[in-house]
Parts: structure tokens; C-alpha cells; sequence
């Protein structure tokens, strides 16, 4: 019997074994990815005896997010406090235990925590387990400048929208702003959690704070898209900005006529303009004609390389940032077959396309940037608790978008907008503004979102936007986001050298 | 024996040394994170427990002078480890682990001093012992007196008393097999119809019961017993093979026609969902890790949780900040997921690594017994001790499904520290009569 009594010690041992290699497999290998899990409360209540990195704004002096000790059951715990009580709130998230976590405290929780894979990272938390104390996170700098964001917010105050501005150059974002927003020291607790799910509406329907609006947000982009068209339209050749249309006030799509804005009854028409002029006004026929002339398919493509149709790599955790695109509404999805497409509507913004106010910022950025669009970056750089950088983000090529003649041919086109055309109200005394207005059409007659999309200086962008108000009742872009954009330009183009 | 500079038994007592050090330094541990001094309470609990094992390192100097030096320690070793965890986890529960604990170490005493002449006389009462295992497998079913947990019926209720008769019938149906397929082996390994008649029979009886009771991990449990001692009796393959078939078709039907089953084998495949599904407990939909699976995910968090080097003994996460409970079922069924937090990799590996040491040294007995029901009762009891941690540890580890057994010697169960306890003296029996001679 001493045969099979060792082979069945072998497999008995073989059988232990296997729990040896699985149990390898869960702390060593899965490890990372288990610990990402939302629902991981273990990892959510155990990551409050670290001592939580600090989240400071640009200016390196303004908390965003802090910590408050407090001991209990013979240990010492960090809850999270928001000094500012919810500037960037949505930005920022919040960490708590109840709801987990959400904006860059879920999405840079390793480095906040301390769990980030650097060097330096990691023999300074073995040495606080060492000594038995408490480990730090790293803390995070952002890019958002708290002046501009303030001002950006309060611009937006009892309206629905949002604001992005960047450095066309860097990437770096100084204002994300959404609006409504919220406290985040009132989530943990459920009555607050309720107060901020239930706050009055400031538009139709549920206003949503939690939601990220720069970057969650679909809208349809109006004309503020004209500028991804002529785009499409310059770099094909076939135009240029002397091209002589004829617009009578309409243009023929399916055998059906599509009006200008304006009364339908009886639209604005221009007659006979160039292609600056057509952009200027913001002039549907025209841009019709030519969708229909490049083709659907022409317009998409250069759409994807502003980077539609893929998720801008802001740090914001994935769920929390949306691609722009033509959105199939019963798939819930952006689709890009250029064939169930109407190339006429999707020229001048409307279609089914769906943008977020961040892609219509870095269109901005790209046009002012020379043809390139920058990766967009919250975080400037991730600082260890005693000094030291741990990360500094560097400016990165995203997509390149247009040739550069093509850019400086835009950039003159959108400086006409505002000198002369449909954005007059964004203008600053001695700086060159550029910008584009939007006007979109929602399902509510002449309510409309408004949009501006802009940068300055012209002739040397130091920031580049985009401002999307919700429901503005006959609100054209020009007259209600336009202005909200020269504010902002001004707050940080005014405090540009400084920094 | 030969010359040796230590006796088997004062090798013993050494090993048993350094474990009452390794409780010490664990209570400690433990102590030290909850209140951040070191108190007598805590080295009280290490010195109760040397005292004890040292009671039963003398009963066996006595009654089995020549057995293994290693089992007793590792033994010990475990329920050392299981009892601080426990403490960890709850004082209550640890003082109740103490107590069977004390019993089980004197149920231990009884059998090693009772069978101390020659405990081949059991191989007399083998019917006995079949017959027994039964009905203790048939209580829980009994009205009034079995109850259910956890959707399986398997613990019996007298009085204040609570136990869990199958850990005593999986021992006598050791013994029953290994006496009767000691008998019968040349028989077998024919494999006449009729002489694997009662064979089929205490197998199908057991399965009946099991399947009825929901009680999946005993099923394969004690299915897997039988198929090794019958291999080992028989050295016929065909027989694990032709079993293991018949378990995997069993096991295709029960899938199919068992909610119980199913739903175990789903949340084995599919613990995770990204979009709700329906949820039995509640009867409203919800993401599967809220629900079925929120067992054995949560599980899988703490294990992930402690890492490589763990969060240290008494430093795990398990409860939220206001003391509610993260893991169900923490101190018996997921007591290894808790370890695994605390001890980390390379403490889970090592209390592995000891399983793996008895189950060797268990092995290492019944190959050096030289009667055919020795061989049999040793090997059957060590491999039981062996898929018992598979099946548990496998479950909790995602390698296999999920089913509620415990973890020999660590998991918090009066009746299964007992049941051990009288594993680890028939082991000692069959190695005192190998070494002796």
C-alpha cells in the first residue's frame, strides 16, 4: 500500500500547495487592482489611519482638502475636510467611508495615499511602519488657479454650466468649473448627502451637483463645431479664406430646406460672403454646403483629431469623464459611422453630435497652440510629505489636430468673431481676443445652450476656454457665455506673469 | 530506535517551548495594537496554553511514549494561531474557543489513554462506527433539534449545547472504512458487484444526506475520503477515476437542478458584476457583490488587503470606524482571509507551510505502519485533514467554490477543535505502535 500512500501524500501536498500559489496570486498579484474595486470597504476604512496627502491649489498655498485627526477604539483616524467648502468641488471629489470616493480623490488615491509604486514613496512609508507611525500620503498640487476658479463658479451661481480654461501651451487646466456644485463635507452624513441630491434646481430636470459638467457633460456644440469644420475644411485644400459663397438664407439637405438662425419664417441671409465672413457670422447655410461637399466622414475625422471620440487623459477617474462624439441615444454611446450621419447638420454642430465643455476647450487650445493640443492636466506635481517632488507633470502632445497654417488662418478667423462678428462681448481693451460663439438648439423652443469657446492673447495664447450655460432662455452664446469668458481671461491673464 | 541525543517526546516538549514563546509574542501583538501596552492578561493567555499543552504532552509521554514529536506542537501551533486571531476578532468568542479547546485536549487524553493498548480493537466495532457516523449525519435533520445556517442544516441543539455532529461522523467513518476496506481489499480490487455492496451503500447514504442538508463542502469532503482510501486500499486508479467522474457528473446535475448549487457555482465564476442583477435576499436587483457574492468578495479584499507582508497581528481592517462589521462569518468560515490580512503573504504562506508539515508527517506515519488498518486509519485521517484546509482555504481563495467547513484546529467551532483533537490522538496511536516496534 506504501505506493499509493505517497502518491496520495504527493497530492495531498500538491493540493496545499495550490493554496500557497492562489494566495500569492490575491496579495501580490490581483493586489493593485483589488484595491481599486469601489466596493472595497476594507481598503476604503483601512486607508483612514493614513495621514491623507494634502490637495493644494495652484498657488500652493490655498487647501482644497484636508484632514482632521480623530482618535477612537484606541486608534488614530484622518477624516477628510474641505476648507473651501466646495471650491472645484467636483474636481477635487471627496474620500469618505460611507460613499467612497470620487473626483481626484478617487483617482489619485495611491499617491494620496501613499500606495504609489516610486522609489521614494516607498522607503518612506516602509520607514513610518518601521517607527510604528503614521503613514503620509503624498500631497498634490494642482493647476487650478483658486482666483479664476472662484470667479468662474461665481459667474455660473443659479445657472447650469460649466467653464474650462487651460494653458493652450502645457495643457495645464486653471479653471474647471461646474455649476451647480457642493459641499463635500456634507457627504458622509445621509441627511447631508440628501440636502445636496435635493437642492433646488437651478435648470430643468435634476440639476445634478455630483455631476462633473466639464467633463461629463454631453451638450450639442452649436456653432462653436464650425471651427472643427473649418478646420476640416482649410486642411482639405479645397477652401480657403477668400472662397466666395452664396448664402440665401438656407441650404438644401434631403430636399428639405435648413435655415439659418434666427426666425425660420424669416432667417437672417447674407447673400454673397467669403469663407471668414461665413465663420464670423456664424452662417449655417454656408457651413451646410460645405458638410455636405467634404462629406461626413471628412468632418469626423478631424473631429477625432481634436480628440473626439476618445476620453481627454485628464487625471479624473474614467467614469467620471465622457468622450465627445455623434451619440446614438437608445445605445447610450458615441458612434462614428459617418454613413447614419447628416453631414449638413453636423457642419455647423447640430446632428447628433455631443461634446463636453473640456473637448471644446482643447479645440480652443488646439487652434491657439499652433494645430496642437495639449494632454490636459489638473495635477501640476505630486510633493512627498517632507519636501521632495515625487511627480512633476510635464506637457505632452495629445493629438495634432491641423496643420500649422491651418491653426494661423483659424486663429485670424476667430479673432474676427470677436472684432467683428458674434462675439463682441468677449472683447478686452488691448488684448486680442480670439473666440467662437455657439447657440444650440434643445428640445425646448428658443431656450438655448449657450457656448463661447476662446483664447487670447491671439498672438501669443497664454489661455484657451470653453463656457457652456445651460437653458439660457433666448440666450444666444454671444450675449450670456461670452462675457463669463472675458472675465476669466482677464482675472488670469492679469496674474499670467506672475506665475 | 538506535541512539538518539533526544527522545521523541523531550523533542516534543522542546518544539512545544517554542511554541508557548510564539503565543506569547502573538497575544502580545495583538495586545500591544489594541491598547499600546503589553498587560499579564495578555501573557496569561500564553501561559494557560502552555500549561495545557503541556497536560497533554504528559499524557502522551505516558500512553504513547514513541509517537511523532512533531504533531502535538503543530497542533498546538494552530490552535494558537486561531485562538489570538479569534481574540482579535472578539474576546467573547475567544474564551469560548479556550473551552473547547480544554475539552478537546481531554477528549484527547481519553482516547489516547483508553486506546493506549492496542487501538485495533475499534476495527471490532467498525459497523459500529459506519452506522454511527450515519445517524450523527441524520440529527441535524431530526425536528426540534437541528437548526439552519447560513442556508445549510448541519448543527444540532440540546439544551445550551450546540455542536455540529458531522466533524464526529467524518472521523468514524474513517475508521469504519479503514477497517472494512482492510477487510475486504483483495475483494474489491476485483470489483465484484456485491462486494462493493455495503461500501455503495454508507457512500450513497451519506451523499443523500448531505445534498439534502446543503452542506456541499462535506459532500466533497467526505467523497473525497472515501476515494482515496478506497485507491489506497485497492491501488485500482480506475476507481478515482471513475469516481471523480460520477462526482463532476453529480455535480453537472446539481448545478442544474439545485438553486443552492447553482448559485454557489455562479458567484465562483462571476462574483463581480458591473450592472445589478436580481438579488434573492432582497428580491430587488443589485450588483452581485452587494449581494450574492458579498461574502466572498469582502473576503477576497481582506486577503488583498494585507499585501506581502500583511498590516501586522491586531492591525487588520475589520470593522468600519464605528465598529461595523466588514467581513460576515470572520472567525470561522473566513478565518484564514483575516489571517492573510494580518500576517500577510508571507505569514499565510508559513501557516500553509505547517499544514503541509503535519499533513507530511501524517503521511510519514501510515507509510511507516505496518498493518493494513493502521495504514488505512492514517492515511485516511491526514488526508481528510488535507481537503478539509483545500476546501475551505480553495474556497476563500477563489480556486474552487465557496463552501462553509472550517479550518482544522484555527476556525472558532467547539465541534470541530474536538473532532481535531481526536484526529491528532489516532495519528499519535498509529505512530507509537510504527515506532515502537
Amino acid at each position: 500500500m506504501n505506493v499509493q500512500i505517497s502518491r496520495l501524500a504527493i497530492a495531498s501536498l500538491l493540493l496545499l500547495a495550490a493554496l500557497i500559489v492562489a494566495t500569492t496570486y490575491w496579495q501580490a498579484w490581483a493586489a493593485g487592482s483589488l484595491a481599486a474595486k469601489q466596493d472595497n470597504a476594507i481598503q476604503r476604512v483601512a486607508q483612514f489611519r493614513i495621514k491623507r496627502g494634502l490637495i493644494y491649489a495652484a498657488d500652493g498655498k490655498t487647501v482644497l482638502a484636508a484632514n482632521v485627526r480623530r482618535k477612537g477604539a484606541g486608534q488614530v483616524l484622518y477624516f477628510r475636510r474641505y476648507p473651501t467648502h466646495g471650491l472645484a468641488s467636483q474636481v477635487v471629489g471627496y474620500s469618505t467611508q460611507g460613499r467612497s470616493r470620487a473626483g481626484l480623490e478617487r483617482s489619485e488615491n495611491a499617491y494620496l495615499t501613499a500606495s504609489n509604486a516610486n522609489l521614494g514613496t516607498i522607503f518612506d512609508k516602509l520607514g513610518d511602519k518601521l517607527k510604528g507611525a503614521t503613514v503620509q500620503g503624498n500631497d498634490l498640487v494642482l493647476n487650478i488657479r483658486p482666483g479664476a476658479q472662484w470667479l468662474a463658479e461665481k459667474a455660473l451661481r443659479g445657472k447650469c454650466g460649466a467653464a474650462v480654461v487651460l494653458n493652450p501651451k502645457t495643457g495645464a487646466i486653471e479653471v474647471m468649473a461646474s455649476s451647480p456644485g457642493y459641499d463635500p463635507n456634507k457627504i458622509e452624513s445621509s441627511s447631508g448627502y440628501a440636502s445636496i441630491l435635493h437642492s433646488p434646481s437651478a435648470c430643468p430636470g435634476s440639476s445634478s451637483p455630483l455631476f462633473n459638467r466639464a467633463t461629463q457633460g454631453l451638450y450639442p456644440p452649436g456653432s462653436t463645431f464650425k471651427t472643427v469644420t473649418a478646420a476640416a475644411a482649410l486642411d482639405s485644400g479645397v477652401y480657403t479664406p477668400t472662397s466666395r459663397f452664396f448664402d440665401p438664407g438656407y441650404c438644401v439637405e434631403y430636399g428639405q430646406k435648413v435655415s439659418n438662425a434666427g426666425n425660420p419664417e424669416a432667417p437672417e441671409r447674407f447673400g454673397n460672403v467669403d469663407f471668414l465672413q461665413a465663420y464670423q457670422h456664424s452662417i449655417n447655410a454656408v457651413f451646410c454646403d460645405i458638410g455636405k461637399k467634404l462629406g461626413a466622414g471628412r468632418v469626423i475625422d478631424k473631429a477625432k483629431e481634436f480628440g473626439f471620440y476618445a476620453k481627454p487623459p485628464v487625471e479624473l477617474p474614467s467614469a467620471e469623464v465622457e468622450a465627445s462624439g455623434e451619440f446614438d441615444f437608445r445605445k447610450h454611446a458615441v458612434f462614428d459611422n459617418p454613413a447614419l450621419m447628416d453631414p449638413g447638420r453636423l457642419a455647423f454642430g447640430q446632428d447628433k453630435l455631443l461634446v463636453t465643455p473640456l473637448q471644446m476647450a482643447l479645440v480652443a487650445a488646439g487652434v491657439a497652440n499652433g494645430g496642437k493640443v495639449m494632454e490636459p492636466h489638473l495635477v501640476k506635481k505630486v510633493v512627498r510629505p517632507g519636501g521632495g517632488t515625487v511627480v512633476r507633470v510635464k506637457p505632452h502632445v495629445w493629438k495634432k489636430a491641423m496643420k500649422p497654417e491651418t491653426a494661423a488662418t483659424l486663429n485670424q478667423m476667430m479673432q474676427a468673431v470677436v472684432t467683428g462678428g458674434t462675439g463682441t462681448a468677449a472683447q478686452i481693451p488691448g488684448v486680442k481676443v480670439a473666440g467662437k460663439t455657439g447657440t444650440a438648439e434643445t428640445s425646448v423652443n428658443r431656450v438655448y445652450d449657450a457656448w463661447f469657446i476662446f483664447f487670447a492673447p491671439a498672438d501669443d495664447p497664454q489661455v484657451a476656454g470653453a463656457v457652456v450655460v445651460e437653458h439660457s432662455p433666448n440666450g444666444f452664446g454671444g450675449a450670456v457665455a461670452a462675457p463669463i469668458a472675458k472675465e476669466l481671461m482677464q482675472a488670469l491673464l492679469a496674474t499670467a506673469s506672475k506665475q | 530506535m538506535g541512539a538518539r541525543a533526544l527522545s521523541n517526546r523531550n523533542r516534543e516538549l522542546v518544539y512545544l517551548a517554542v511554541v508557548g514563546v510564539l503565543t506569547g509574542l502573538g497575544f502580545a501583538s495583538v495586545y500591544i495594537a489594541r491598547q499600546s501596552v503589553v498587560s499579564w492578561g495578555s501573557l496569561s493567555y500564553a501561559l494557560f496554553f502552555l500549561a495545557l499543552y503541556l497536560a497533554a504532552h504528559l499524557v502522551a509521554r505516558l500512553t504513547v511514549p514513541d509517537a511523532d514529536p512533531y504533531l502535538l506542537p503543530m497542533a498546538g501551533l494552530l490552535t494558537a494561531v486561531g485562538v489570538t486571531e479569534i481574540y482579535r476578532l472578539g474576546n467573547a468568542d475567544a474564551f469560548k474557543q479556550g473551552l473547547w479547546i480544554v475539552i478537546g485536549v481531554g477528549l484527547f487524553a481519553l482516547a489516547l489513554y483508553g486506546l493506549r493498548r492496542d487501538y485495533r480493537r475499534l476495527e471490532d466495532v467498525k459497523y459500529v462506527a459506519g452506522v454511527t457516523a450515519i445517524l450523527l449525519l441524520f440529527l441535524p435533520r431530526v425536528p426540534g433539534l437541528g437548526t439552519t445556517v447560513n442556508g445549510a442544516r448541519l448543527w444540532v441543539h440540546l439544551g445550551p449545547l450546540q455542536f455540529q455532529p458531522g466533524e464526529f461522523s467524518k472521523i468514524l467513518l474513517i475508521v469504519f472504512l479503514a477497517a472494512y476496506l482492510r477487510e475486504k481489499r483483495e475483494v474489491l480490487a476485483q470489483a465484484r458487484p456485491k462486494d462493493l455492496g455495503p461500501l455503495l451503500v454508507i457512500w450513497g447514504a451519506c451523499m443523500l444526506v448531505l445534498v439534502s442538508s446543503n452542506d456541499l463542502g462535506s459532500g466533497l469532503l467526505y467523497f473525497g475520503i472515501f476515494l482515496a482510501m478506497l485507491y489506497v486500499a485497492t491501488a485500482r486508479l480506475s476507481f478515482v477515476l471513475v469516481g471523480l467522474g460520477l462526482f463532476l457528473a453529480g455535480g453537472v446535475v446539481a448545478y442544474q437542478k439545485i438553486p443552492h448549487v447553482h448559485e454557489r457555482v455562479t458567484i465562483w465564476l462571476h462574483p463581480w458584476t458591473s450592472h445589478k442583477v436580481f438579488c434573492p435576499q432582497t428580491g430587488a436587483p443589485a450588483l452581485r457583490q452587494d449581494c450574492q457574492s458579498y461574502q466572498l468578495v469582502k473576503s477576497l479584499y481582506s486577503i488583498g488587503n494585507g499585501g506581502f507582508g500583511g498590516a501586522g497581528l491586531g492591525k487588520g481592517t475589520f470593522t468600519t470606524t464605528d465598529g461595523h462589521q466588514l467581513i460576515p462569518y470572520v472567525n470561522s468560515d473566513f478565518i484564514y482571509s483575516a489571517l492573510a490580512q494580518e500576517l500577510g503573504l508571507v505569514g499565510a504562506a508559513a501557516l500553509l507551510l505547517v499544514f503541509m508539515l503535519f499533513v507530511a508527517r501524517g503521511m510519514k506515519i501510515a507509510l511507516r505502519a505496518d498493518d493494513g488498518f493502521s495504514k488505512l486509519l492514517a492515511a485516511g485521517l491526514t488526508f481528510g485533514f488535507a481537503l478539509q484546509t483545500f476546501i475551505i482555504v480553495g474556497g476563500v481563495l477563489r480556486l474552487i467554490p465557496l463552501t462553509g467547513i472550517t479550518l482544522p484546529f484555527v476556525s472558532y467551532g467547539g465541534s470541530s477543535v474536538v473532532a481535531n483533537f481526536l484526529l491528532l490522538a489516532g495519528l499519535l496511536l498509529v505512530s507509537d505502535r510504527a515506532n515502537a516496534q
